[in-house]
């Protein structure tokens, strides 16, 4: 608790930066500390013990879980530090690929998690509530799918950012729908966005078991794509680390820019802080509206190309699994700062990989994982529990209101 | 005579502010006493202390020489003690009766509101204070003044015996105002006490026995409101001389700048409020748009500024058709535009001060090169005009909510005023504003008017309106009721005109109008 060390007297931005890195961190400290509950009262061998079933040692059980249930993930996630310092010593390749790969996969999953975030971030900012990330990405895999395996004969070079482009073609379309709805029919964006992701799916579905289907399948999934627009993998087989993730970085700085940096961007904060001032300063604000939405569209889009171009190399219906859900807490724990989100995702990324090792040795559903990602979402969504448990005084009023943008209201 | 209400050594802190410092107040009963301050002087803090919705940090309050507790407006409504706030707090689509009960219901037989007892008891009220109000109307139907009455009539009917009044007059005619200084009184004559927050120093002498004037969150004196000059009174709430009277040359009119022909505006429910109005203003004078609230102006003024289409007529700014304009079209042709709501149109509030400096001229060089923001151009001209105009904020980069609402209005004064322009249209620039920033603030419109700008001046303050307009039109009921020469016409005539009497009636001579 250095919180309460901290002299009053510290420069008011050091104070707002603390209050805004600190709460999330206690955040996923508590989460992980009431997820160890979970861990404990579902192991079988502490019920066993609880029950009288075995005589074993409670206390001595209870941390076998956790530390079984934590360590597994921690490996999963980020690798064993003891093995990657070997695999460094050896010179060899693949064993560095090998002890890369927890890691490797962590930051591959959270690339998608970034687009998808900033998705969400970019309607907030503008004061749209965006739920309708999800079939979003479903638009931008498929339009992405299409390039990348129906042009063929192209250098990679032009087919990956044709690929690509077109993803976020395809999600910007989409988006553009409710957008225009909302401009030209007052259609709240909440409802439309929500029916869209419906039609999307039943979209998907009628392609992939119509005029994209693979040929020769029987199943619903599309041709691969041609070699020429994949997004190039990084590490030896298996890992599958792409250069999405550093594409994700880019355009994650890239509307840092344009939302900090650029009239364009201050249009939209302004439209999303307070449409009143805008119209009175002369911003068009139905076009700042259509225009944050396809931005907002757009890069749910990428989303979904990033999936089939660097991930799967085809597309199937289960090509987002709920990562445009997943999205609106991105952008929440993010505060919808670019930024944020992509702590965020970071963080999202290393549960969900993690998670697949803690099934295999702790045995334990990945379930879990989504527990401790809504007890994250939960804490940090009412701070006073967390300033209270850790007993941090507010980062003085005037600091909080300088700082405080609000999720785009 | 013991006080019925004693505040000792009352303190209370906000984070960087002493909002009040030791204040020490007694009310006796049957007075009317007068707390006179500036904007941030510490008047609405000592209040909300009192009426329990801030706990103070030091200090006691007693009531009839009891102590008195509060964790809530219940606790301080309990004692007796009553709030008339600024903006009042009733229900339009329910009757008077329904409003006054609310939260306090008469019943019958336990489930039904017992309407026509509540109903006697609020014409028992009437008539023993002159409250004139029929129990059975609906408040949306209800002239200002009258709501005004009910919000008196609530705390009467809790049995409230000690009153507060936050800015009562902000929203009255003038004739609205006498009306309510003989209620003040027939209230003390009736045992009641009253405390009456105002910065309107002619108030104070009308209607208070005692005025205590507070700067800075101390009390630096009392007075007596019989024998002090308004001078006085300005100076002690300031802490230096004041120009009470704005000081301006004749005007030379020139061409007209804004002409408006024939003008009628729907408002958001589609009602007819602007009925054909007709006039013009020049470059070089102001004319003063008067009139009581919601008679049309506000959607006059958005109509004018580019804001809300009109029905029918014509606008037009430096000699082009802006009937249908955009808003940023007539900010281009050199129109300043100050709103009426500063909070809800003129400012982003979560926006740092230099972020709201170039509200709408932030795409245009140098705060801009293409669609790249140069910030620093931004925060370089942002200073110089938080120091030009005085705007007293930690710095640039602080978030215009958090400033005063007289400093919200600088900033919004800065931004305007230092574009070229040709027009200002300025409405209530200086509502809910101290002494202090309000003659500024008219130097700098006054100053405009020298260098040839036009200016539509629309304010519900006559003292406002007499002391800029060269010319003054007076709005009612969606129509111009007379524009008349500022030097020939007095306040009363003016009252009458706002009122909506008829010009050759109310113009009639100074008989006629006293």
């Amino acid at each position: 608790m250095t919180a309460q060390s901290t002299p009053a007297k510290a420069p008011r931005p050091w104070l707002a930066l603390r209050d805004d890195l600190l709460i999330p961190l206690l955040a996923i400290v508590m989460a992980l500390i009431v997820g160890s509950f979970v861990i404990v009262f579902t192991n079988f061998g502490v019920l066993d013990i609880l029950s009288g079933a075995s005589s074993a040692n409670l206390a001595g059980a209870m941390w076998s879980a956790i530390a079984t249930a934590y360590g597994s993930m921690f490996e999963g996630a980020i690798g064993n530090f003891g093995a990657i310092a070997t695999a460094f010593a050896s010179g060899d390749s693949a064993a560095i690929g090998q002890a890369l790969y927890p890691i490797s996969e962590s930051l591959a999953t959270t690339a998608p998690y970034v687009l998808a975030g900033l998705a969400v971030a970019v309607s907030f900012r503008c004061g749209m509530f965006n739920i309708g990330v999800e079939g979003q990405i479903f638009l931008g895999a498929i339009f992405a799918t299409y390039v990348g395996y129906a042009f063929t004969g192209l250098p990679a070079i032009v087919h990956i950012p044709l690929a690509v482009l077109a993803g976020a073609l395809g999600g910007a379309l989409w988006a553009a729908i409710p957008a225009l709805l909302k401009a030209r029919a007052g259609a709240h964006e909440v409802i439309t966005t929500i029916m869209l992701n419906y039609v999307a799916y039943r979209l998907t579905d009628w392609l992939l078991s119509g005029p994209m289907q693979r040929p020769g399948s029987t199943n619903p999934i599309s041709p691969l794509i041609a070699q020429t627009a994949e997004l190039p993998r990084l590490l030896p087989e298996p890992a599958r680390f792409h250069i999405g993730f550093f594409i994700a970085l880019a355009v994650a700085f890239g509307v840092w820019w344009l939302l900090f940096r650029t009239t364009i961007g201050f249009e939209i904060r302004t439209v999303g802080a307070n449409p009143d001032a805008a119209q009175y300063s002369g911003m068009n604000v139905t076009r700042n509206l259509v225009l944050a939405m396809c931005l907002s569209g757009a890069l749910a889009g990428l989303a979904g190309a990033n999936q089939v171009l660097g991930m799967n190399r085809t597309m199937t219906g289960g090509i987002s699994g709920g990562l445009g859900f997943d999205a609106i807490a991105l952008a929440l724990l993010g505060k919808s700062h670019p930024a944020g989100v992509v702590a965020a995702s970071f963080l999202f990324g290393v549960l969900r990989s993690g998670a697949t090792k803690m099934q295999s040795v702790a045995e334990i559903p990945t379930d879990l994982i989504s527990i401790i990602q809504a007890l994250v979402i939960a804490f940090i969504a009412a701070p006073a529990i967390v300033r209270g448990l850790f007993r941090i005084r507010r980062g003085g009023d005037d600091a909080r209101t300088v700082f405080m943008r609000g999720w785009g209201r | 005579m013991d006080p019925v209400l004693e505040l000792r050594g009352i303190t209370k802190r906000f984070p960087g502010v002493l909002a009040n410092d030791h204040i020490d107040l007694a009310l006796g009963q049957g007075e009317i006493l007068a707390l006179l301050g500036e904007n941030g002087a510490g008047k609405s803090t000592l209040m909300n202390v009192l009426y329990g919705l801030y706990k103070q940090d030091e200090g006691e309050i007693t009531v009839r020489g009891k102590p008195l507790h509060t964790t809530g407006p219940n606790d301080s409504i309990a004692a007796g003690i009553g709030m008339v706030h600024q903006h009042f707090m009733l229900i339009p689509v329910l009757t008077v009766t329904e409003n006054v009960m609310l939260g306090q219901e008469s019943l019958r037989g336990g489930v039904f509101l017992d309407r026509r007892a509540a109903a006697n008891r609020i014409r028992e009220i009437s008539k023993a204070y002159g409250l004139e109000v029929d129990p059975d109307a609906y408040i949306k139907d209800l002239p200002v003044g009258v709501q005004q009455r009910v919000e008196i009539i609530k705390l009467l009917y809790r049995n409230a015996d000690i009153l507060i009044f936050d800015e009562p007059t902000a929203v009255l005619t003038p004739q609205e105002a006498d009306e309510l200084a003989k209620v003040m009184r027939s209230l003390v004559a009736g045992g009641k006490s009253i405390i009456f927050i105002t910065h309107k120093l002619r108030e104070v002498r009308e209607v208070a026995d005692r005025v205590v004037v507070l700067r800075l969150g101390k009390v630096v004196g009392g007075a007596n409101p019989k024998t002090a000059s308004e001078a006085e009174l300005a100076s002690m709430m300031v802490g230096r001389q004041v120009l009470l009277t704005v000081d301006k040359a004749e005007a030379k009119p020139g061409e007209p700048v804004l002409i408006v022909d024939g003008l009628r505006v729907l408002d958001d429910r589609e009602g007819l409020v602007v009925d054909g109005v007709s006039f013009d203003v020049r470059a070089g004078e102001i004319l003063g748009l008067a009139g009581v609230q919601g008679n049309g102006q506000t959607e006059l003024v958005e109509a004018l500024t580019g804001l809300r289409g009109p029905q029918a007529g014509h606008v037009t700014i430096v000699g082009q058709e802006t009937t249908r304009a955009n808003p940023r079209t007539v900010t281009e042709l050199g129109v300043a535009h100050v709103p009426e709501d500063r909070q809800r149109d003129g400012l982003v509030l979560s926006y740092p001060v230099a972020d709201n400096m170039v509200l709408n001229t932030y795409y245009l060089p140098p705060f801009a090169r293409g669609v790249v923001t140069q910030q620093a151009e931004v925060d370089k001209v942002a200073a110089e005009r938080v120091k030009q105009f005085d705007v007293r904020t930690p710095g640039i980069a602080t978030s215009a909510g958090s400033l005063s609402g007289g400093n919200q209005q600088k900033v919004i004064i800065a931004r305007e005023l230092s574009r070229p322009i040709k027009l200002l249209i300025a409405v209530q620039p200086t509502r809910g504003l101290d002494v202090g920033s309000i003659e500024y603030i008219h130097s700098r419109i006054v100053e405009k008017r020298d260098q040839g700008c036009a200016v539509l001046l629309v304010s519900t303050e006559l003292d406002e309106i007499m002391g800029l307009s060269d010319r003054i039109a007076v709005m009612y009921h969606g129509r111009i009721n007379g524009v008349v020469n500022a030097a020939d016409v007095t306040k009363e005539q003016l009252g009458l005109l706002m009122a909506g009497v008829h010009p050759d009636q109310a113009l009639a001579g100074p008989a006629a109008a006293a």
